[in-house]
């Protein structure tokens, strides 16, 4: 028993090491003195300095965060919303019409969606700019969080909600009370996917962008051209930083009122164990 | 039905769909039946069907989709599953998508990086004595690549599953005599195939569609239905061949989708 | 349900202040609100020094933002919904855009630099009175070579990359008129050829090169060039002057019976609000001292004559970026072709890069 945890652990460890790869590489050149990712000449800050003496590239990552925010906000409240709809839909096959449709935007190409975006958005008159760029991204992300949140709902017992309306529970009650906190990591999962999905999308916010808003994606890519810079390494870095420093921050915060939790869904659960 | 009476939910959804889903698919399927001079046709249809260029295309999309969801699915299960057991187990999981918030360019080009003929992974290659390899420009190197990108989009809705799994089930299944295999085999796979679903959606179906990778790590020496709309969007400017390869993509969805549907099944569903 | 409402108001919360934030931080620098510029450009293609000089010469406050393809810019300004002040096409693009009328004539009465641009780049196909476009770049396509590897009088000409020495040596850049323009000129035909014969047995030429060709990459080009990934690349001057600066073993060669010369250049688009800030903008970039401090910042070549001088003798005199007559008279500028024609070109180049 003893030997085959360790070599779980292993396979865990061999697992870490090969997603966090790339990005020690990254952070790593972050601090070459030199101008490139293939030779180290020395340590060096200069990346970091120029940085943060760059107000617009500080300026487009603010934007960027806030839309990433923000957009994966709106679309966790609107996917788990529909989840909820799509699961109390009677037929199967009505339920599985309405989730193609649903993925409908997962498999489209990027450049497919961003330009009959900016064809739909230029035909209503619509200027382009922060609040396209909002729009479009809750568009994205919401089957993401359909797909996170559904099986959640899935999973629910029928017997769980049944049982909160005979003990005299009203909808809003049965929702708040028994559905939404054991979907809840569901909807973390969904809200996580599509603030991934915002950050890294480059092709639909390039075309429904207008003057004056930009985000990193577009930035980065528009750089290849010369060829990405140290500057952009720093950032990641810093950015990298700050989210580790959240996501540790969060998690720690969470397990401060976690004995109090464990107790409530014990009660819950205990009577559909079996 | 009680909860049928909630219908001001569905209003928002339901909105998207019209406006974000519909609208754009009826824009992609009528700019499907244009030329590149603008003359209404279905000859991108008739030449997509019959261009060798173009099906050879398409069967190598499916066959790198499904390598690559195959070799996400192959890594994910068992990290999902052994994240399950661990203490902070939330936390690890959280560790695992942290890394997707990094720009994918700026990954791939670090991955370029470590892959080329100088880079880290030759190097130690040469230094434990197995000489350098072409790494960049393989199928390793793009399904690889490809596999890293998608595994925290399986991880994710696998852990979650596993996660659900109420454990007095297991130790039922234990206490009536059943092997540790058995119960894996039994309750525990049965009961995340749901997760292992929509991982699979959520991976199989963008890889279908990748683009980028397939040149900046393949080389273009795998072409992809992704990489032809691209070009026919950015470079030809012929949007109409663009969307139906475009609609082609959708319909292939549609397929996935109905082979995976939720069905009537033994396992998990019976409670 | 109480948490995920705390969650929920404080996500708000937190987008509220970084919001604030950033607008606070660009509030301070657009204090003139009527004096903008909106540049649309490719990443990283200007010193950033001489956007802050210019904005303190003039007190305008420039936005610059950015596209990574000229298509992709193309769909931008022909959709609507953005006004752009000045954005920087290349040569085909240019004459695209003037033919569907998103281009506002340029008046060059009021650009007193105008003068200083070699008349060699004047009055080119793609717009033949410069009534339009100011030319900003120009370079050529030609092939890159790692001398650790290959000898210089290997890679002279387009024929010698068909060696069988090169197995799987040379990288393509992934454009349909570049790679298969360098197939016709070895057959004698000029890069703007509309015949589909010619083009085809373009293709038949193109297809014995592959056992020769590594890969078929874009940008990401530079990136391979500087760590040694491949002994040779067939790309343009300006990726070339990049790559050679990180990597010394790394040399260009424009093959003398011909190749591409393109040019990148400012236009005004139709939709623009601020005509004057562009016109000295303009005006700014043509001034001799600003077009050398730009091009040895980029590392391209200059179409400003005034500039040469300004420039180090090392960079004015490099025959790899400043060509000799000779070469510079058998190089073509691509013309916009027939929409259908360029399908043919991408289709041909599709099943190309199929046939591995």
């Amino acid at each position: 028993m003893k030997a085959k945890f360790k070599l779980s652990n292993l396979y865990l460890v061999f697992v870490f090491i090969v997603i966090y790869l790339p990005i020690a590489y990254l952070i790593f050149y972050s601090f070459n003195t030199g101008a490139t990712m293939d030779k180290f000449t020395g340590f060096s800050m200069k990346h970091y300095t120029t940085l943060l003496s760059d107000t617009r590239m500080i300026s487009i990552v603010l934007n960027t965060v806030v839309i990433a925010l923000l957009s994966s906000l709106l679309a966790t409240l609107i996917g788990t919303l529909g989840a909820l709809w799509i699961n109390q839909l009677k037929r199967r096959s009505a339920k599985n019409a309405v989730l193609s449709v649903n993925n409908v935007l997962m498999v489209s190409p990027d450049v497919i969606i961003g330009a009959s975006f900016l064809i739909f958005f230029s035909f209503l008159g619509f200027k382009l700019g922060f609040t396209s760029v909002l729009l479009s991204h809750i568009a994205f992300s919401i089957p993401i969080v359909v797909l996170m949140v559904l099986p959640k709902i899935n999973e629910m017992p029928r017997t769980m909600i049944d049982a909160a309306y005979d003990l005299g529970a009203s909808k809003w009650q049965a929702l708040s009370r028994v559905i939404l906190p054991t979907i809840t990591p569901g909807i973390f999962a969904g809200y996580f996917m599509a603030f991934t999905y915002s950050l890294d999308d480059f092709a639909v916010t390039f075309f429904v962008t207008g003057n004056g808003f930009s985000t990193l994606s577009i930035e980065i890519y528009s750089r290849a051209r010369q060829g990405v810079d140290l500057e952009v390494n720093a950032l990641s870095t810093l950015m990298f930083l700050v989210s580790l420093l959240l996501v540790v921050g969060y998690y720690v915060l969470e397990r401060y009122g976690h004995s109090r939790r464990v107790n409530r869904n014990k009660m819950m659960k205990g009577p559909n164990a079996q | 039905m009680e909860m049928q009476k909630k219908s001001f939910f569905m209003v928002p959804y339901l909105a998207w769909i019209a406006l974000f889903v519909v609208a754009p698919m009826a824009l992609i399927l009528y700019q499907s039946l244009f030329d590149i001079t603008g003359h209404f046709t279905f000859s991108n249809y008739t030449s997509y069907l019959e261009s060798t260029t173009y099906l050879k295309m398409t069967f190598n999309s499916i066959w790198y989709a499904f390598l690559i969801t195959f070799f996400t699915l192959l890594i994910s299960y068992p990290t999902a599953y052994l994240l399950n057991r661990l203490k902070n187990k939330r936390l690890w999981l959280l560790l695992i998508i942290l890394p997707t918030w990094i720009n994918l360019l700026l990954k791939t080009y670090a991955f370029i990086g470590l892959f080329s003929q100088n880079g880290s992974v030759n190097d130690f290659l040469r230094f434990v004595g197995a000489g350098s390899h072409q790494i960049l420009f393989t199928d390793f190197s793009f399904i690889f690549v490809a596999s890293y990108i998608e595994i925290p989009f399986m991880i994710l809705p696998i852990f979650n599953s596993l996660d659900e799994i109420n454990p007095s089930l297991i130790n039922a299944s234990r206490d009536l005599g059943a092997s540790a295999w058995q119960t894996f085999k039994r309750v525990i796979v049965p009961l995340t195939m749901p997760g292992v679903k929509s991982g699979f959606q959520a991976v199989f179906i963008p890889s279908l569609s990748l683009f980028m990778i397939t040149r900046l790590i393949g080389g273009n020496r795998v072409i992809t239905l992704g990489t032809a709309i691209e070009e026919h969007f950015l470079v030809t400017q012929n949007w109409g061949m663009g969307s139906t390869i475009g609609v082609i993509l959708i319909i292939a969805m549609f397929v996935v989708m109905f082979l995976t549907r939720e069905r009537k099944s033994k396992g998990g569903q019976s409670r | 349900m109480k948490k995920l409402i705390a969650i929920f108001v404080g996500i708000l919360a937190v987008c509220a202040v970084i919001a604030g934030l950033n607008h606070q931080m660009n509030a301070k620098t657009t204090s003139n609100e009527k004096k903008v510029l909106n540049i649309y450009n490719w990443g990283d293609y200007i010193d950033p020094d001489l956007i802050t000089k210019f904005e303190k010469q003039t007190g305008y406050h420039v936005v610059y933002e950015t596209f990574d393809s000229n298509e992709a810019m193309l769909t931008k300004i022909k959709q609507g919904g953005t006004s752009y002040d000045l954005t920087v096409p290349s040569d085909y693009t240019v004459q695209r855009m003037i033919k569907s009328g998103l281009v506002a004539k340029i008046d060059k009465s009021k650009l007193s630099n105008y003068k200083n641009i070699d008349s060699r780049f004047l009055n080119l196909s793609f717009d033949p009175n410069n009534d339009y476009s100011i030319p900003y770049f120009w370079g050529t396509l030609g092939i890159v070579y790692n001398d650790q590897f290959v000898q210089a009088d290997q890679v002279q000409h387009w024929d010698q990359l068909w060696n069988p020495a090169f197995k799987k040596s040379i990288m393509l850049t992934d454009s349909a008129r570049d790679m298969l323009g360098v197939a016709l000129i070895t057959q004698g035909h000029s890069m703007n050829t509309t015949n589909y014969s010619e083009l085809k047995s373009a293709q038949e030429k193109l297809n014995l090169l592959m056992p020769n060709v590594k890969a078929v990459v874009a940008d990401e080009i530079k990136m391979y060039m500087k760590q040694n990934e491949a002994k040779i690349a067939v790309t343009y001057s300006g990726e070339a002057s990049e790559m050679m600066s990180y990597n010394k073993h790394l040399h260009y060669v424009v093959p003398d019976e011909g190749s591409n010369m393109w040019f990148d250049n400012i236009v005004i688009p139709k939709t623009a609000k601020h005509k004057a800030a562009a016109y000295d903008f303009i005006n700014f970039m043509l001034e001799p001292k600003n077009a050398a401090q730009n091009a040895e910042y980029i590392g391209y070549s200059t179409p400003n004559k005034a500039a040469m001088k300004y420039l180090p003798a090392d960079v004015r005199n490099d025959k790899q970026f400043y060509p000799a007559e000779s070469t510079v008279k058998n190089l073509e500028v691509y013309k916009d072709l027939p929409l259908k024609v360029i399908g043919n070109y991408n289709d041909l180049f599709l099943e190309f890069k199929m046939s591995k």
